[in-house]
């Protein structure tokens, strides 16, 4: 329902950018999924820290959904931000964009936290290699976020700078409600898959009695 | 349609397509687990003699 409306309003509300004009409209969609991305694989994080310090094991499945939806986020991310900017650059990538080429190590980082993941025995090695893996990857994000101010980089827009919001106030509703809207349907994500996978490892229990 | 307007089309479909195909993708999941579900009251039923 927020993204719904999020969107309406960013269609048929938010004034058209002066400088991009139509094509200024990912904004509200390419942003979102970013933030949400770096959310999912910070949560993730969280979840590593709390199995490493408390030594709970369902913390690891807790990780490994949050990396896993971060994921699919990371992946829609880039692949916005190449449609954005074929429009605006009029390439689908370039290597000299710092901001762009640490969001993809970050991308590949807890992409291959999943071979990691299954190249060792489920049992808690793994669990404890995978947690140390993904606060790794935490590290990148801050990285990842601010390269683009401290690169100071005339390419990628910079909208959230010190002194506010760089944008009309209208924009910055629609941005806020779809950057709810994005979130909750990641947190939705996260707990059906969350459920799916404790339903499953509930069985696979289940089975190994009864067999 | 100008050009930005197919790309910013484009952009909101990718959404809409990996949202379809999570939805597939946990149906089918939901089905399995049912599936699953269906066997071992089966097997449970069997092994107590219901």
């Amino acid at each position: 329902m927020l993204l719904v409306g999020g969107y309406a309003l960013a269609f048929y509300w938010a004034p058209e950018d002066a400088d991009q004009g139509f094509s200024q409209k990912i904004f509200y969609l390419h942003v979102p999924i970013a933030l949400t991305a770096y959310a999912a694989f910070g949560w993730g994080a969280w979840k590593a820290l709390r199995l490493l310090w408390t030594g709970d094991r369902r913390y690891d499945l807790e990780s490994y959904t949050a990396v896993h939806i971060g994921v699919i986020f990371g992946l829609l991310t880039l692949v916005t931000g190449s449609i954005w900017a074929k429009i605006s650059w009029g390439e689908w990538w370039t290597w000299g964009e710092r901001q762009l080429v640490l969001f993809l190590i970050l991308f590949l980082f807890y992409s291959s936290y999943f071979m990691l993941r299954y190249s060792t025995e489920p049992g808690p090695r793994r669990e404890r290699n995978s947690a140390v893996y993904a606060l790794f990857g935490v590290v990148l994000i801050p990285v990842s976020f601010l390269a683009v101010r401290i690169a100071g980089t005339i390419l990628h827009p910079t909208v959230f700078t010190h002194e506010g919001a760089n944008l009309p106030w209208q924009m910055l509703v629609c941005f806020l409600i779809c950057l709810g809207g994005m979130l909750a349907l990641a947190g939705t994500f996260y707990r059906v898959e969350l459920a799916g996978k404790r339903a499953d490892a509930s069985l696979r229990e289940l089975r190994e009695l009864l067999a | 349609m100008t050009t930005a307007e197919k790309y910013v089309t484009g952009a909101y479909l990718v959404l809409l397509g990996a949202l379809l195909v999570y939805l597939l993708i946990i149906a089918l999941k939901v089905s399995r687990l049912e599936q699953e579900l269906t066997d071992l009251t089966r097997l449970a039923r069997e092994k107590l003699g219901g």
